[in-house]
């Protein structure tokens, strides 16, 4: 499998790659030799219908799940990454779709889940959590004040933040993004696209999931889909259709101007 | 800094009784002041009962206060480890067969093994000392070990204990077949109260004054905290009405405690051991708190510290919320079971110390249905059976509330049966009670 994958950035070394993943869950090929990379600043979407794929691939990425073939290069080293400590410890954050909060705790609890901020005496210093999460979340969401409710009183939008304000609270250097507009109102989707342009800006690499292409295409720099665990191809969303797209997505037809994959028929 | 002005607006309600302002601005969970009120209520009628019905009421007296503070004790230590594993989403239905066979095998090696084999001689001050590591150690590991089969085994944590529950009952009469031994090292048995197991008069004092001291220090460290970064705060008048009322409850416990005098029995022995004349009227000794409950608030303010303060603890309930996330962010929840089964099992250990040392034996029966008696503490305490919500305080108080009616239906004259029948009845109710009420606050 060749590198730079129908980038625009010859020569460069991506920030990550995924080379050749496959997982299989009983017999089943959930990812199937898919490839995948990302550069510096670039927001690439992953698209396929539901059970395509694409958030298992991703979740090989965030740790969560291992691998049974491929390779992960981070800036072009190969890495392991067995569990979420691991992939954290790349700067990969990632923000789930089911947004993997702790319900019954507040938002500064979950933000720092995993990474408490502790007092010289070793406790938790639950004063310093509280300063850090007004200043990240007064950028995400300026209107939250319910610092002290436990998050499942919050609302869809407001949780969505606060998932959100956990994976940028620790300066990832790359983000995935599992269908983050999914449980959100058209004012706030459009927050969560001004976010994606801001942290595009800082270099951030995204990789954004979604199987609904109208969320993603004017985000994204490039897309990726995927059918039945293989990728169809890749384009540059200035080479392509919307509909080209829906094309790739629904029927596995890989357009003239994008970039075949194994997945693709014809 | 615009951050911190914006902070410092409180949201404030449009419409706000009087009672709902008072607890928001205290910070008190009406949950905890129906506890109060529950407690307060049974004590009050069971007193009233008592003056009706057998022409004394003798709930509300120094004894029966102190006698029911000792009682508590064993139930409230394993309550508070009961919350974390019930916070966890898991159950611990072996803690009164661990408690059997811990203490067993603590009282056998205290009574045959360390005077006898290591030598030390009857009453050795070392024995009880070794005695307790020995419970501690055993309890801990019986703990842990069932943690590892509920963590890396994958078994569910209501087979392996009720599994448990049988296997340590079991094992609890083997280590002497089924004899009790009995009597245990006598300095041992100062741990389970008893006129010479309690702290005196003076030390009560102090106690209750070091305890005062510290609640007014840590609400002025949580405060100064929040002024740091410029949060919202408490009123001033509510920080002193906390202040006050758990002055107030320290200083009513050792009033309460030191009032209870030593049987006029003990007393004389005492005095005859001591060269002391008992003048006209009798010499009145206080008990003062006895070990037990000492020990027991000792591992309430640790447990608490726990719970809230540590990064264990904040994973625990973070478990509890939602354990798919708990892993996502990092957090080795395999691991944490096996602690959280393991501290269990200290505090089981620290029980069965209490247990054996106040019936100054150690019987293969000791213990036994106390796992009912730990989880419905935990339960009537407000712990949620969903997972993901409990406190230390409220188990304690469940469990202070569940011996309140027992001790009270048995100074009554209720039968047997009929205590039963109530403490179940209550647990139903309570649960429902409780039910509704979160239904309500949502």
């Amino acid at each position: 499998m060749n590198a730079n994958i129908g980038n625009p950035h010859n020569g460069a070394t991506p920030l990550v790659e995924m080379r050749d993943i496959s997982i299989a869950f009983g017999g089943i090929r959930a990812v199937d030799h898919a490839s995948v990379d990302l550069f510096p600043g670039e927001v690439v979407g992953l698209l396929g219908h539901n059970g395509a794929g694409k958030s298992t691939l991703i979740k090989i990425l965030s740790g969560a799940y291992p691998r049974d073939g491929g390779q992960i290069l981070i800036n072009g080293e190969e890495v392991q990454i067995g569990n979420p400590r691991d992939a954290k410890a790349y700067g990969i954050e990632t923000i789930y779709q089911t947004l993997a909060l702790a319900d019954n705790v507040d938002a500064a609890a979950n933000l720092f889940l995993g990474r408490e901020l502790l007092t010289t005496w070793g406790t938790l210093d639950d004063a310093a959590m509280e300063a850090e999460a007004r200043k990240v979340m007064g950028r995400l969401n300026p209107n939250f004040r319910r610092f002290k409710e436990p998050v499942k009183a919050l609302s869809g939008g407001q949780r969505q933040s606060v998932a959100i304000a956990r994976a940028i609270l620790f300066n990832a250097r790359i983000l995935i993004m599992d269908e983050p507009t999914a449980a959100l109102g058209p004012h706030e989707t459009a927050q969560v696209g001004e976010l994606i342009k801001e942290l595009k800006k800082d270099g951030i690499g995204i990789f954004l999931i979604s199987h609904d292409i109208h969320d993603v295409f004017d985000l994204a720099d490039r897309v990726a889909v995927m059918k039945n665990g293989q990728v169809v191809g890749y384009a540059k969303t200035t080479d392509v259709t919307k509909d080209e797209v829906l094309g790739m997505i629904i029927l596995g037809k890989c357009p003239p101007n994008a970039i075949r994959g194994p997945g693709a028929i014809d | 800094m615009t951050q911190t002005q914006t902070a410092i607006t409180h949201p404030t309600q449009d419409r706000e009784g009087p009672v709902s302002a008072f607890l928001r601005a205290t910070e008190i969970d009406a949950r905890m002041l129906g506890m109060f009120g529950a407690l307060i209520l049974i004590w009050v009628g069971f007193h009233v009962y008592g003056m009706i019905f057998n022409g004394n009421g003798a709930f509300l007296t120094y004894r029966n206060l102190w006698n029911l503070s000792v009682q508590t004790a064993s139930i409230a230590v394993m309550a508070t480890g009961m919350v974390l594993i019930i916070v966890t989403r898991h159950i611990d239905l072996s803690v009164g067969s661990v408690l059997g066979v811990t203490a067993m095998i603590t009282g056998a090696a205290q009574v045959w093994i360390f005077p006898k084999v290591l030598g030390l001689g009857l009453g050795h001050p070392l024995i009880w000392i070794l005695a307790v590591l020995v419970a501690l150690v055993v309890a801990t590991a019986i703990g842990a070990f069932q943690g590892m089969l509920v963590a890396y085994l994958e078994i569910p944590s209501f087979i392996v204990t009720l599994g448990g529950m049988l296997v340590w009952r079991g094992a609890a009469w083997w280590v002497t077949r089924g004899e009790t031994i009995s009597p245990v090292d006598p300095n041992f048995a100062l741990i389970g109260g008893g006129p010479y197991g309690s702290i005196g008069v003076t030390a009560s004092w102090i106690v209750a004054i070091v305890v005062c001291v510290l609640i007014v220090l840590s609400l002025f460290s949580s405060r100064k905290q929040r002024k740091r970064f410029g949060f919202p705060r408490r009123p001033v008048w509510a920080e002193v009405f906390i202040g006050v009322v758990g002055s107030v409850l320290v200083l009513g416990a050792a009033y309460v405690a030191n009032n209870y005098p030593w049987p006029v029995g003990i007393v004389k022995q005492y005095a005859a051991a001591h060269n002391i004349t008992i003048p006209e009227g009798g010499l009145f000794v206080g008990h003062g708190f006895a070990i037990p409950v000492l020990v027991a608030g000792a591992v309430l303010i640790v447990m608490t510290f726990i719970a809230n303060r540590t990064r264990f603890g904040r994973y625990v309930f973070a478990i509890g919320g939602n354990p798919e996330a708990a892993e996502l962010a990092g957090i080795n929840t395999k691991r944490m079971t096996v602690m959280v089964f393991a501290l269990m099992g200290t505090l089981v250990g620290i029980s069965a110390i209490i247990a054996s040392a106040r019936l100054n034996s150690a019987t293969a029966d000791l213990g036994k249905i106390d796992e009912l008696y730990v989880i419905a503490a935990a339960v009537i305490g407000g712990t949620s059976l969903a997972g993901g919500s409990g406190t230390i305080w409220g188990a304690v108080l469940g469990a202070l509330v569940m011996q309140s009616l027992q001790s009270g239906m048995v100074l009554i004259g209720f039968e047997a049966a009929m205590q039963q029948m109530v403490v179940g009845g209550v647990l139903v109710v309570a649960v429902w009670l409780d039910t509704v009420y979160r239904r309500r606050i949502k």
